[in-house]
């Protein structure tokens, strides 16, 4: 077996990955926001059918709607990111970087922090602008939900990387997310509370992972912190995170997988 | 001379739907210090396959091989430190620049900050590259390109290079190029290059030695010369025809003639 790297050497490694690939963000501007689009559009053009509506929850419908908007934009973007280790694995650049010493856990654990710190900047861009629309929550509330966000994008990154690895085709591996995300915003009340939803569908929507954190960022934004909500939500985004990342460890260490 | 690469009974078969397919079906080989070794078979051999083995890019399904020492099974770090490996798609992204490139590849093969990017401005003096520094790879001739793949694979000097199919796509120029950076790094450095190609002038011009492999397993082996008196049937024999006659993809040649020295 592999011997394991020295902790000294996965943190050197894991900032060189993050370092190389946060400058390659920061070089594409366009792309930095434009990843923000969609729930921008959502939140300029959906947010305010929803201001006079009964919603069933505490707080205001922008309490309720941004949290989920905020998920949206993780999930969303974060499932995407194994499109990008495809490409590199079609230029020889994934390769080319096994083929050094570098630890391999620091290859995946660099992109996906680098996919942490873009989507939670511009998750802050979204929360402005939602503060713009009439959003009002404390910031503590917003604060939390800037770390559900994050991760949430390392537990869906590592995962789309594993995949990316082990699909190797954009044709392959477009329906795939598809067939995943639209399911987990729908099944998950990312867009209107669950709470509206008939029996079956709440029901249903617990299997969901992300239902959990939706529901826990709701209360964090209306300032309820000791619920059983948050309890759930935080060990969920936790262990999912944990799984996750292990699940990607593995497909990462294995040579040619 | 010592034995740089080992292999014995190396092996790879892949699980895909249609049932297991035996890519390498046990290659046998040993590549001595300082020898530029030509790899050759036709398309679907094994070539890569082998290659990527012996780089720890894919773990063998049966047999063992040792690169510079180390054990592939047991070391694979230690494989990794002591070889370089270019890839026929090379492994430049189009987007960063040729120094940056340089320089986190030293990065990761652990050289520390300011040795990187002194290395990174060593090898771009060395391989021609100084000018195009501060470039994105994308805007690379074909030739620059390859030989940046080659520097990034060159940076902590490796005793041994492995290359895939270096010069394909390369204008003749750029080959020639090719073939004396090669020959200048095993003069002045000592390295051993394990080389693939499909151009067989290229195998006569460079390689020491040669390994033919055939569906999956070693079917010939020696320099240019011997292999031509043996297959070919005389020292001026073409290499082609030595190929042809040794993977059997032609007739053989005519007759039972004695050997003409």
């Amino acid at each position: 077996m592999t011997p394991q790297e020295p902790t000294g050497m996965l943190l050197h490694d894991t900032a060189l990955v993050y370092g190389r690939y946060l400058r390659q963000s920061l070089r594409s501007r366009f792309a930095l926001l434009f990843g923000a689009l969609t729930p921008l559009l959502y939140l300029l053009f959906f947010g305010p059918l929803l201001t006079g509506l009964p919603l069933g929850r505490a707080g205001s419908s922008w309490q309720i709607l941004v949290p989920g908007l905020l998920l949206q934009l993780g999930l969303f973007g974060a499932l995407f990111a194994g499109f990008t280790i495809i490409m590199e694995s079609a230029q020889g650049v994934v390769e080319r970087m096994r083929v050094t010493p570098v630890s391999r856990l620091a290859l995946l654990l660099g992109r996906v922090l680098r996919d942490a710190t873009v989507f939670v900047f511009q998750a802050v861009l979204l929360v402005l602008a939602a503060v713009a629309m009439g959003l009002r929550a404390p910031l503590a509330g917003i604060l939390v939900g800037f770390g559900f966000v994050a991760l949430l994008t390392i537990s869906l990154a590592s995962l789309s990387y594993a995949a990316g690895m082990k699909v190797r085709t954009p044709q392959e591996f477009g329906p795939l997310i598809n067939a995943v995300s639209m399911p987990s915003m729908l099944l998950s009340g990312l867009m209107l509370p669950m709470s509206l939803a008939p029996a079956w569908l709440n029901v249903l929507s617990h299997f969901v992972p992300f239902r959990y954190l939706v529901d826990a960022m709701r209360d964090a934004y209306v300032g309820h912190y000791a619920t059983a909500h948050m309890l759930y939500g935080v060990l969920v985004a936790v262990g999912f995170a944990m799984l996750a990342v292990t699940a990607g460890t593995r497909v990462f260490r294995t040579a040619g997988a | 001379m010592a034995a740089v690469i080992s292999a014995a009974g190396l092996a790879r078969t892949f699980q895909t739907k249609a049932g297991p397919v035996d890519a390498v079906r046990g290659v046998d080989l040993t590549v001595h210090e300082g020898e530029i070794l030509g790899f050759l078979g036709p398309n679907g051999a094994g070539k890569t396959t082998t290659l990527r083995m012996l780089t720890t890019l894919l773990k063998p399904t049966g047999g063992t091989a040792a690169v510079a020492g180390h054990d592939l099974a047991t070391d694979p770090a230690g494989v990794r430190r002591a070889s370089g490996y270019v890839a026929q798609s090379g492994g430049a992204d189009p987007g960063i620049g040729v120094r940056e490139e340089l320089v986190t590849q030293a990065r990761f093969y652990r050289l520390s900050k300011a040795d990187a990017v002194a290395r990174a401005g060593e090898l771009a003096r060395e391989l021609d590259l100084t000018d195009f520094l501060d470039r994105r790879t994308a805007a690379l001739s074909g030739g620059q390109r390859r030989r940046l793949d080659i520097a990034m694979a060159l940076t902590h000097r490796p005793k041994v290079l492995f290359l895939d199919e270096p010069t394909t796509g390369l204008d003749p120029g750029s080959r020639a190029d090719l073939w004396d950076l090669v020959r200048r790094l095993r003069d002045e450095h000592g390295t051993t290059v394990f080389l693939t190609t499909h151009y067989l002038d290229e195998a006569d011009a460079l390689a020491d030695r040669l390994v033919i492999v055939d569906g999956g397993t070693v079917a010939a082996e020696g320099t240019p010369g011997a292999l031509k008196l043996r297959y070919g049937g005389s020292l001026d024999a073409t290499l082609q025809d030595t190929f042809l006659a040794v993977t059997g993809r032609a007739p053989a040649p005519a007759g039972d003639a004695p050997v003409a020295v």
